[in-house]
């Protein structure tokens, strides 16, 4: 029927380009305003990636187009602006979101309307364990892979008495949680003697920090990030608490959270991260850089790559697919691999996660601001739930 | 956890030091509502100004001890400005409008603040440096207390005592207290009222400025600071008594201590702690600890039509509006059926804080609690207990009903602005305590998968049933305001002394009143759940219960139609805007010319509009009673 109408269409005096250039729509929905240290550099990154895209001449012959939403950074929002999209702007696919809640929220949404999901930033493994559902994929690597890129640095360490700390949401919980198994598995003698819960953008660090100290743990692993990882960095300075202690800390080693922190960057925290000033040499990652910067004036930060690696896995999808149908797309994103400036990545299908990696390291002042140093990749595929893992905790299809 | 001696002093140190910043930004609020009687919700924009111009001009300002006070103290003066600039282009002009509908105005300026800091510093936190001088901590029985915390508490008093200095000792302040009391008297003895109010602004505005820039070296500034501490203030204000600055100063020493030991003992209601405790203090004394009962007399009653039962033409009118909508909702394509649909919930959802506004008197500034715990309760049933969507449905509104005859309770024993701060206070308790029960709420995460059953789960049938359900809830809303028990509320709120003269119940009637209303907002917080498939705290939170608010007074509250009216335009231009980048300015412009050019609502305005009309084209229908708005 759609041929019938182009071949209408293509009879009359419009010609047959004018519907070749019909774009194709992709939904986007992140927390612009609400998570704007992350989703700038995002932002700058998806462009760039769109940009390259339509310059190789688009997806499927047709140019490409991305509609851009701000969630505001409410699950409620999200899943308003998402129906928005699908229903009102009739994209594809959706794509997008930073923080768990949300993630989760979009991807319940997607299974019900049935509509593809990708899913770049949250973190919590619900997303694809738990609550996993077949149109959700999910691009970067899991709390639970990343703590597992942690506890392997954080075994090695004397400390025996841990604190925790981390937001009380999807992604917190996780990141904790995981954290533990991780580590009481390759360290049974660990014991973990206290933990805080602040609300995500309500910390009270103050009370935070004092009762942590209270505890007296030789070590702690810290989960919170933004605005919370900065008041927390600074009344922990202030009082002391990170004085002879070993920090573990998911995600502070990104720029993003690393820079706002200015001077006041803690030294020598393990951390996962981007140390993006010594990738100029990394032949997979030269072009993207160089790219980047020529546009944007400015080094990428994590967002970046997420944004720009998102959308790539988005394009390829879409080039991969039978046609533009939702059903044709998920069977597209399956073991999907595409290239990234960390070199090949794929979409597994038992769990739709992706292979993407992490950069492990630890924090150091150099010019008045925070870096990575003495930082490694782990590759994700290293670090993935395994299969029994998977089929026991992802709901069968 | 050791409980010694040193880490109490320390707790109670760190509360001081709260109370001082809480004490700041709480008595601008305290002063503005006395004098002005407005209820102030931009004063949290006001703190948030002040910690980014605190930020910037320190910033710019060479670095060291002097740059770093003036720099404060310039930004205070410029919110001060701001503040005054406000009240002479925006709330001078609503002066005579019943006192919530200032509220809303001031509701606008949070949006257009929000948006404007948004364009000028950019969505990114800053952190502000730390205290020149002040920036490490001492020790003190072994703990750690940062030396800008003992600067805090010192700065709370000393500014108590410059307020108190200038009240007592300055003839403006001899004014402002006289005003405070009985302001109508003020004007009548020849006193320039619009210079006293914008000097009172500016003062207010200014004090919330001081609050936010001192804030700088805490925490780094962001444009959530003003929600953050909005309610706080409110309490802090409400428990000392409104006008009251030695009343804020007390309220902000007892809430930060409550909030320091409270979380020791019970952290898991560690949120809802100030609320329970202004809760309490309000049903011991409804007045607040330092305030005084509001002189009865100078009360502006709403002079209003008698509601009449619905002509012919009006009955035609609605049917041609249903028919309409749901026309309207399948010619829009699929995201017409779903705007349509939220339109028919949020109706709902206003109409039934328009039955216990507009006919029982009574405002609540919480009403989305009612909505929520419906919604949640619908949840619950849908996912723990199996049930399939209609008993669901059925269901739920019971738990309304049953926290809306808990809260109404306590609601209805008191009046006009601290009823609606009581049950602001329940909101916020429910808000909180499904905030942090995140083992069975799912907190932050909400709960998900609440979709409906398979026969209703395509857009067009849930609209349908939407449609059907929030039809009948409304025509029933209607009957009882027709019935004998809606009489008997509308002459309890036009004049309680009386209607207890030949024998009613008022406060019976009107507990009856937050009941049904809660009901009716149950019956829309399932619709709700069913139709977005997932429930987030902020269903119950401030912002929820401030759109259902707004609905009523911008649709008018004086007219059965209003809330309809409100509620469809709202979501409408607000779904047509949301796309804009800077939409919340453009919302917050568009709501105060509603104000300004229709202080009786859309509703009100129309009439009015259709009257001049009507007059003008000579056909004279016009009703012989011809009340017009206030």
């Amino acid at each position: 029927m759609a041929a019938a109408a182009a071949a209408m269409l293509g009879a009359t005096a419009l010609g047959t380009g004018a519907l070749a250039e019909e774009p194709i729509k992709v939904g986007e929905l992140n927390s612009y305003t609400r998570m704007a240290a992350f989703t700038d550099p995002y932002k700058k990154g998806w462009e760039l990636a769109l940009e390259e895209i339509n310059a190789a001449g688009g997806v499927r012959g047709r140019p490409l187009e991305v509609i851009s939403r701000d969630d505001d950074g409410k699950p409620a929002d999200a899943v308003r602006i998402a129906e928005e999209l699908v229903s009102e702007d009739e994209v594809v696919l959706l794509w997008g979101t930073f923080l768990s809640n949300i993630g989760l929220a979009v991807a319940d949404f997607a299974a019900q309307r049935e509509v593809l999901f990708v899913a770049a930033e949250p973190l919590s493994d619900a997303v694809t364990m738990e609550k996993g559902n077949p149109y959700t994929f999910r691009l970067r690597p899991s709390t639970g892979m990343q703590a597992r890129m942690l506890a392997e640095v954080a075994a090695k360490l004397p400390a025996k008495r841990w604190a925790t700390v981390a937001p009380n949401y999807a992604y917190g919980q996780d990141a904790v949680a995981k954290f533990k198994t991780a580590l009481t598995a390759l360290r049974p003698d660990v014991e973990f003697v206290g933990e805080q819960w602040p609300g995500l953008f309500k910390i009270d660090a103050a009370a935070t920090v004092r009762a942590l100290d209270a505890v007296e743990p030789e070590a702690i692993y810290n989960v919170t990030f933004g605005g919370d990882l900065a008041k927390f960095v600074r009344e922990g300075q202030l009082r002391g608490l990170f004085k002879g202690r070993d920090v573990v800390s998911l995600l502070t080693g990104e720029p993003e959270y690393l820079l706002p922190l200015g001077a006041e960057a803690p030294e020598g925290w393990i951390v996962t991260g981007y140390p993006v000033e010594d990738l100029g040499d990394d032949p997979n990652h030269k072009p993207f850089l160089e790219a980047y910067q020529a546009k944007w004036g400015e080094l990428p930060q994590l967002g970046s790559i997420v944004g720009y690696v998102t959308l790539k896995a988005v394009a390829a999808a879409i080039e991969k697919a039978e046609s533009l149908e939702t059903e044709d797309l998920v069977a597209a994103m399956e073991n999907l691999t595409f290239d990234s400036p960390v070199g090949p990545v794929t979409f597994r299908d038992i769990d739709n996660q992706a292979t993407l990696g992490a950069w492990v390291g630890r924090t150091a002042l150099k010019d008045g601001r925070g870096v990575m140093v003495d930082w490694s990749y782990a590759d994700g595929a290293d670090y993935m739930a395994s299969p029994e893992e998977v089929a026991a905790t992802r709901p069968a299809e | 956890m050791t409980l010694d001696l040193g880490f109490l002093l320390g707790q109670f140190l760190a509360a001081l030091a709260s109370a001082s910043a809480l004490f700041l930004v709480a008595s601008g609020l305290s002063i503005i509502f006395g004098v002005t009687r407005i209820v102030n919700f931009a004063h949290g924009s006001f703190y948030m100004l002040g910690a980014y111009l605190g930020y910037t001009i320190t910033e710019a300002l060479p670095t060291g001890v002097l740059g770093f006070w003036g720099g404060t103290l310039v930004a205070a003066l410029a919110v001060g400005v701001i503040g005054a600039a406000i009240e002479i282009v925006v709330l001078r002009r609503i002066y005579r409008s019943p006192e919530l509908f200032q509220l809303v105005a001031t509701f606008a300026i949070v949006l257009i603040i929000q948006d404007a800091t948004l364009y000028v510093w950019g969505p990114v936190e800053r952190l502000g440096p730390r205290a020149p001088g002040l920036d490490g901590a001492v020790q003190i029985l072994g703990e750690y207390v940062p030396e800008y915390d003992l600067a805090l508490i010192a700065i709370g008093p000393v500014v108590l005592g410059l307020i108190w200095l200038v009240f007592h000792r300055t003839r403006w302040g001899v004014l402002v207290r006289a005003a405070t009391e009985d302001r109508e008297m003020v004007g009548a003895l020849g006193v320039n009222q619009s210079w006293l109010f914008t000097t009172v602004f500016f003062l207010g505005s200014a004090l919330a400025g001081l609050g936010g820039a001192l804030q700088v070296p805490r925490e780094s500034v962001s444009l959530l600071m003003d929600l953050n501490i909005i309610a706080e203030v409110f309490v802090v204000v409400v428990i000392g008594g409104m006008g009251s600055v030695l009343g804020a100063y007390v309220a902000a020493l007892l809430i930060a201590l409550f909030n320091a030991f409270g979380i020791l003992i019970l952290p898991e209601i560690s949120l809802a702690v100030p609320f329970i405790v202004m809760a309490v203090v309000l049903i011991a004394r409804p007045w607040g600890l330092f305030g005084r009962p509001e002189s009865g007399e100078h009360q502006q009653a709403l002079s209003e039509e008698p509601l009449r039962p619905l002509g012919l033409a009006r009955r035609a009118a609605i049917l041609a509006g249903v028919a309409g909508l749901a026309g309207l909702a399948f010619l829009g394509g699929r995201y017409g059926v779903v705007l349509a649909t939220d339109i028919v919930i949020v109706s709902l959802f206003a109409a039934s804080l328009h039955f216990m506004m507009g006919l029982g008197g009574m405002a609540s500034f919480g009403h989305a609690a009612y909505f929520g715990i419906s919604a949640y309760a619908a949840a619950f049933l849908a996912t723990y207990a199996g049930l399939s969507m209609l008993p669901a449905m059925l269901l739920a509104p019971v738990a309304a009903m049953l926290a809306a005859a808990f809260f109404g309770w306590f609601c209805v024993r008191s009046t006009g602005v601290y009823l609606a701060m009581l049950t602001l206070a329940a909101a916020q308790i429910v808000w909180s305590v499904v905030f942090q029960a995140s083992e069975i709420t799912g907190g932050d995460d909400g709960i998900l998968g609440v979709w409906p059953d398979k026969w209703a789960k395509s857009r067009e049938v849930y609209f349908l049933l939407t449609l059907a359900i929030g039809a009948m809830a409304l025509v029933t809303l209607q009957r009882i305001a027709h019935a004998p028990f809606g009489y008997v509320l509308r002459a309890a709120r036009d004049n309680r002394l009386r209607a207890e003269a030949v024998g009613v119940d008022t406060r019976n009637h009107q507990w009856a009143a937050f009941v049904v209303s809660g009901v009716f907002a149950g019956i829309a917080g399932v619709l709700f759940v069913f139709a977005k498939g997932s429930i987030f705290p902020d269903e119950l939170a401030i912002p929820r219960s401030f759109d259902a608010l707004l609905m009523v007074l911008l649709g008018g509250v004086q007219s059965v139609f209003g809330p309809l009216l409100g509620a469809a335009s709202f979501t409408y231009v607000r779904d047509e805007i949301s796309r804009l980048e800077y939409w919340r300015f453009i919302f917050g412009i568009l709501i105060i010319l509603v104000v300004i050019l229709a202080p009786d609502g859309i509703a009100g305005g129309l009439q009015r509009l259709w009257r001049w009309i009507a007059a003008r084209a000579g056909f004279r229908r016009v009703t012989p009673d011809k009340a017009e708005g206030a």
